[in-house]
């Protein structure tokens, strides 16, 4: 698999990704915005027609689609306007849609067709392509980590955070616009359509098993990567289409961590149900029930 | 239960001693027009323990939340340590404890992590934590009774145990001027009695303190001050 070099530079782009997005995830998940990558990969397809409808480059018209619709989500966030929802949906369909009827404005002969961008086209990344996914990766992993702090805090809790004089908009922004980079980054990877899966799942199996907001950070970059190489891996060899497997690999990777979960559960309240019993006394230093 | 005064840090570089540490005149605070409490006039001296009491619906969160400009301020003048507020900048110096009873987001977050939080108004940007900033935390987990649960999560805690590490969060910033907003519902007596001494401790080295409360409980010991907000519909 190594020998070649377009799946030496697909491993690289799957491990880009793999390690960027989920260190987004954790913080979209703390503030229950799942979703909004999903969303923001809607209004990128716009971006990605005009892109190619005008033969500039998708990546960059994808980017400047993406931030402009994070920016636009957290204005109306900030002003918790009644009618935020409906108007979050209006964007997200009208960008799928513009992008849908745009496309089609496209000169005959583009290379990557919509297919590429919507379900991803990773065997197809160049070695022009890895620079600019590393230089953006870079760029997000500096917020995320550099930043983490005062991103916890805000994730957190904003009010507390606006009480304590910190520019909470200033970062809800900074996240935004580094969450559509991100949409944009992930898209050739795993498509438009799959880009939420790889931000929130790692970080919905880090919710699983770790111990706190920093262990959960790790973990779930860690397990967005291993899932990334190994789904482009089992793309190459099952011939299947990345972005999907890489999602389903995930999938598992919850299901896994979720089964063993209940069973260590199971198992420790059979324990202290067996104390109880007994009239014993757990021993000294068993973890404490878990109330909630 | 062991209670201790914090050490606090030298005063920092304060050209000229505060006469007050929160000063409102004529306020009127609410959520877009409609205003909840109008012509309040307050002032808070250092070392003064207030009580803002009244009945459900009287606006006392609403005082506290308008003061801090987490709700719509109309009109008046909020002035922290003299300093008006669209001019104050130094938040750290101000400390608040929502009316929450939950803290929980969708990633698991360890006590420390969330007292932690506390701390960030004192540090710049990209300012790292330092050895001094995990001594406050420790003092501020100390201070609220929560000393060695510092690496349970926040969400396997009970009500009260939340609310304390509520104030944990506050105290780990050394407030000089700490807003509490009912600190002590849902919180059972020993809790409220830990409270009422982490307040005494905080006022004796000048810090100004605001609390609101429905009953004072253990804290009537260590209130210099009540302010009485009139039931909604007899204010004119």
């Amino acid at each position: 698999m190594l020998s070649y070099e377009f799946m030496r530079l697909a491993l690289a782009a799957a491990v880009l990704v793999g390690l960027t997005a989920p260190t987004v995830g954790v913080y979209l998940v703390q503030r229950r915005l799942s979703l909004i990558g999903d969303g923001l990969g809607h209004v990128a397809l716009l971006g990605v027609a005009v892109g190619l409808a005008t033969r500039s480059a998708p990546v960059l018209t994808a980017l400047l689609a993406t931030v402009a619709g994070a920016v636009v989500v957290e204005v109306l966030r900030a002003r918790r306007s009644t009618g935020t929802d409906v108007a979050l949906a209006i964007m997200f369909y009208g960008g799928l849609a513009g992008g849908v009827v745009v496309v089609t404005r496209a000169p005959a002969g583009t290379p990557i067709t919509l297919d590429g961008y919507l379900f991803g086209a990773l065997t197809t990344t160049t070695r022009a392509d890895l620079v600019v996914f590393a230089a953006m990766a870079a760029v997000v992993l500096g917020v995320t980590i550099g930043l983490g702090r005062s991103l916890f805090t805000v994730a957190l809790d904003e009010e507390h955070a606006r009480a304590s004089g910190l520019p909470v908009l200033r970062l809800n922004l900074l996240l935004a616009v580094v969450t559509a980079v991100t949409v944009t980054l992930s898209m050739r990877v795993l498509g438009l359509l799959l880009i939420s899966g790889l931000m929130v799942l790692p970080a919905g199996c880090a919710q699983l098993v770790a111990r706190s907001f920093r262990s959960s950070l790790v973990i779930a970059a860690l397990i967005g990567v291993t899932v990334s190489v190994s789904g482009t891996a089992v793309s190459f060899y099952a011939d299947t289409p990345s972005g999907g497997t890489i999602v389903l690999m995930a999938v598992a990777a919850y299901a896994v961590l979720g089964v063993a979960r209940t069973a260590r559960r199971t198992a420790r309240r059979d324990r202290s149900a067996v104390g109880v019993v007994t009239g014993g006394h757990p021993a000294e230093g068993a973890p404490l029930p878990v109330r909630g | 239960m062991l209670l201790s005064v914090r050490p606090r840090r030298a005063p920092a570089a304060v050209p000229v001693a505060c006469d007050s540490a929160l000063t409102v005149r004529g306020g009127s605070f609410g959520h877009g027009r409609d205003a909840v409490l109008t012509g309040v006039d307050l002032t808070v001296h250092p070392g003064e323990v207030v009580a803002v009491r009244g009945p459900n619906g009287a606006g006392k969160s609403t005082l506290v939340r308008g003061v801090l400009g987490l709700c719509d301020v109309q009109a008046g003048d909020v002035r922290f340590f003299d300093v008006p507020r669209a001019r104050f900048r130094d938040w750290h110096r101000v400390g608040y404890v929502p009316q929450r009873h939950t803290v929980a987001g969708g990633v698991p977050v360890t006590v420390r992590e969330l007292v932690s939080s506390g701390r960030l108004s004192r540090l710049r940007t990209w300012q790292r934590f330092g050895e001094a900033d995990r001594c406050a935390v420790d003092c501020a987990l100390e201070g609220a009774g929560l000393a060695g649960f510092d690496r349970r999560l926040v969400a396997e805690l009970s009500g009260g145990q939340q609310r304390r590490a509520l104030l944990a969060r506050a105290l780990a910033g050394d407030p000089e001027l700490l807003l509490l907003d009912e600190p002590t519902a849902g919180v059972d007596a020993a809790s409220q009695r830990v409270l009422a001494s982490t307040l005494a401790g905080l006022a004796e080295t000048g810090a100004a303190v605001v609390v609101v409360v429905h009953e004072l409980g253990p804290l009537a010991e260590v209130v210099t001050r009540t302010v009485t907000l009139p039931a909604v519909g007899t204010r004119c």
